[in-house]
């Protein structure tokens, strides 16, 4: 009784500005009102300086003339009678082709210096580790022009060209290899190997299968080969091979035939190689690391030789860590091919942002366009990297 | 009887050796350098095959370089007539008289000559700052970060831009070139990437949803495109974005391009060492009534910081590589300078790219290597306390 309850006070009332969903709001609204601000201010100068600098807007030069060349096309493509529009498509297939065959080469050899490190091998593992090293600490863009001017472009001159093995011509204009060119039956070629590709599938999923059930294994490698082989060896040996070779000549002061291969495309192609190995090597590295010890050894006591030991046991635990970092090399790869324009590649972005920017004038379009297929490129393939991560995810379980 | 029987039993019965043997030494195949060739070099037919192949190619490729770079070398000279075949009747390595006309050139580009002691000093300012904040035992390293953040940029902006009113006649940035605008690319790239980086992380994680969105488009916008076409972005569209009389001289707005692009990959990698942190760290926090500001700048930073150090100088080494693309937005950094010598007439000789080239993958590898360095042995640092 004695005890007084406290007459009842309101709660000390927290002032508007401190409460926590108040400021919350009020920092988004802020934000907002300052991006949008900025925005406002960007687009409002835009305006001014284009109407200024007589440039105009939109899209629309899209399907005017171009009237510049293109080096290296791999669709049809003139200066006289094609548009903005079809330069796009050259230059976006151009580093396309750059940075899928980069991604092939980049891999094996990537993969190579990789395990290469971790070999007992002592000169092996030394080797590949000072190759790493030395690779990833040099700029890319020195590497490409080491490539392009200090290698390929110091090649001697046409009429002094290297003649390599197989008809191969090497010089300062690139390389040149004998061009195959398709008679009749070539498609039929293609079609056997093809059938062949899908009857090895089909055999390694069944072989596959019955390892499970009994346990008995399949050469699956061997008969794949099989499969894609011998059915186009045999229909060439019968029909006759469905290729000629256009093969190079030396003339008197060129090389005639053949397919070109130019020094752009050369030094680009090698310098995206070397450099992303040289990551694509610690990545695999790093993933081999994270397979633990016990499973080499387990494999070891089970009498596996360390080659199999590698393929079957380590690989397929160390690709689930290593894929993830390794589609950013990729990606690093697709967008590194961009350096192309300091050596002269067309690829988009020398084709876009240089020469259709230098014409047009038109600079917020043209680099929209260009960032756009990047981003287009780069989100895709970090969507299918998260579904192919949740996949693997569930897996595990 | 039976007594000495039993006795004659053990005595002759002797099964276990009742003496240790002395140890033996290891075969002599599997010991010193025979044994370490055998099992490092030789232990396999494959590892043998491989150990031939490597070694082919390490003998000839390292006397070919050597020769370069030594041997068949060029030490001195007054123009391109030193290092040419058909003068000299010798084969001729790399053409170092080159380098050391063209040295001042690469590293103070266009500078004025005069002037250049203010370059200089800007170096050595720039070296005690690295050291201090480098070096963990180094005194009131707290001065140290503030002289690294606050008073370095103020002082090399006044010292290498120049300040009329103190007597520093003004140098237009036009005029930088070679190792000084690598070095202040790359600087304000690490400047201002760390706390930019530090805040869209945070921007990212933020309970927000406005600010969490801005923060994810920026850094997804960015990571996903090349820095070419962002330097191509800051240095074609960044004068269109502002009024005329404002518009940014080249040098800035490659350093803006950089900057950003910088900033967008520090923030992923801040987010990774957020992420690293546990939840009970930021309740803790919470708990005893730490601020939002409070509890990341005294909590959940320095722990996060702390974890990704590595990564973070990892960043800095591709910063520093990625300075070179300013190249083709037409800025004259190092790696520009040393194109632009090669192609001079005065030392135009078959072997002047290639010494070029040399020297500056030199210059890159010096910096990286030692970038990385400095990352593992913090690494092993740092990871002292966690090991078992």
């Amino acid at each position: 009784m004695s005890i007084g309850v406290p007459a009842e006070t309101a709660p000390a009332r927290v002032p508007f500005y401190n409460d926590p969903k108040f400021r919350s709001i009020a920092y988004q609204v802020a934000l907002c009102v300052i991006i949008g601000l900025l925005v406002y201010g960007a687009v409002d100068n835009v305006i001014v300086n284009l109407r200024r600098a007589h440039i105009a807007s939109g899209f629309g030069f899209w399907n005017n003339n171009a009237g510049f060349d293109i080096s290296q096309t791999l669709i049809e493509y003139n200066s006289q009678s094609s548009t903005y529009g079809r330069a796009f498509w050259v230059g976006l297939l151009n580093t396309l082709l750059v940075a899928g065959l980069g991604i092939v080469f980049a891999t094996i050899l990537g993969f190579l210096v990789g395990i290469g490190r971790l070999s007992t091998n002592w000169l092996v593992a030394r080797t590949c580790s000072g190759y790493v090293e030395t690779i990833r600490n040099i700029p890319l863009l020195l590497q490409l022009l080491f490539w392009y001017n200090g290698v390929l472009k110091a090649l001697p001159d046409v009429r002094q060209s290297y003649q390599l093995p197989l008809d191969v011509f090497l010089n300062n204009r690139g390389l040149v290899l004998p061009k195959p060119i398709g008679q009749r039956g070539e498609g039929l070629l293609w079609l056997l190997i093809l059938a062949g590709f899908i009857a090895a599938v089909v055999f390694r999923v069944w072989a596959k299968k019955r390892q499970a059930a009994t346990g008995q294994q399949a050469p699956v490698f061997l008969a794949g080969l099989g499969f894609v082989i011998v059915p186009a060896l045999l229909y060439a040996l019968i029909t006759g091979f469905p290729y000629t070779f256009d093969l190079p000549q030396r003339g008197r002061f060129n090389l005639t035939g053949g397919l070109e291969v130019g020094p752009e495309f050369a030094a680009l192609l090698l310098g995206l190689s070397l450099y992303t190995a040289a990551f694509i090597a610690e990545v695999v590295r790093a993933g081999i690391l994270a397979v633990s010890r016990g499973q080499t050894e387990a494999a070891y006591a089970l009498g596996l030789k360390p080659g199999v030991t590698l393929q079957l046991i380590v690989l397929p635990q160390a690709m689930r860590v290593i894929i993830p970092p390794l589609t950013s090399q990729y990606l690093n790869l697709t967008k590194n091919s961009s350096l192309a324009v300091a050596i002269g590649y067309p690829d988009l972005v020398q084709i876009f942002t240089g020469t259709v920017l230098n014409q047009t004038g038109q600079a917020v379009e043209v680099v929209a366009i260009t960032m756009a297929v990047y981003l287009t490129i780069s989100l895709t393939t970090s969507l299918a990297m998260n579904i192919y991560n949740s996949r693997m995810a569930l897996v595990e379980r | 009887m039976t007594m000495s029987e039993g006795e004659l039993a053990v005595t002759e019965l002797h099964f276990v050796r009742d003496a240790t043997l002395e140890p033996q030494p290891a075969p002599a195949a599997m010991t010193g350098a025979m044994g370490w060739l055998r099992s490092n070099l030789l232990s396999t037919p494959t590892n043998i095959g491989l150990t031939i192949i490597i070694a082919l190619l390490l003998i000839w490729a390292i006397p070919e370089l050597l020769k370069f770079l030594v041997i068949d070398a060029v030490w001195s000279g007054a123009d391109r007539d030193a290092c040419r075949e058909i003068v000299q009747h010798r084969e001729i390595g790399a053409c170092w008289p080159f380098v050391w006309e063209r040295l001042p050139y690469f590293i103070y580009g266009s500078y004025p000559i005069p002037l250049r002691w203010r370059v200089d000093t800007f170096f050595a300012m720039l070296a005690i700052g690295v050291f201090w904040l480098l070096w963990l035992e180094a005194p009131r390293r707290d001065l140290g970060a503030f002289y690294f953040f606050i008073v370095l940029p103020i002082c090399s902006f006044i010292l290498l831009h120049g300040f009329a009113a103190i007597g520093l006649p003004v140098v237009d940035t036009v005029l930088w070139g070679g190792a000084l605008v690598t070095i202040v690319v790359a600087s304000v790239g690490i400047v201002v990437s760390l706390p930019l980086g530090i805040l869209l992380a945070l921007g990212r994680r933020s309970q927000m949803p406005t600010i969490r969105l801005f923060s994810t488009i920026f850094i997804e916008f960015v990571r996903g495109v090349p820095l070419v076409t962002v330097l191509f972005m800051a240095s074609v569209m960044l004068p269109l974005f502002v009024s005329e009389s404002l518009s940014p001289d080249k040098l800035l707005r490659a350093l803006i391009g950089i900057a950003l692009f910088a900033s967008a990959y520090m923030a992923e990698v801040v987010r990774a060492g957020l992420q690293a942190i546990p939840k009970g760290q930021f309740e803790g926090a919470m708990a005893i009534g730490l601020g939002y500001w409070q509890m990341m700048r005294l909590i959940v930073l320095p722990q996060a910081i702390k974890i990704t150090v590595p990564n973070i100088v990892n960043t800095y080494i591709g910063l520093f590589k990625d300075t070179t693309l300013v190249f083709i937005v037409g800025l004259f950094d190092f790696l520009h300078t040393v194109e632009v010598s090669r192609i001079d007439p005065k030392w135009a000789t078959p072997v002047t790219s290639t010494t070029g080239y040399a020297v500056a993958a030199i210059f890159y590898l010096i910096f990286c290597y030692s970038m990385s360095r400095y990352a593992k042995a913090m690494e092993a640092r740092l990871g002292r306390g966690d090991k078992r």
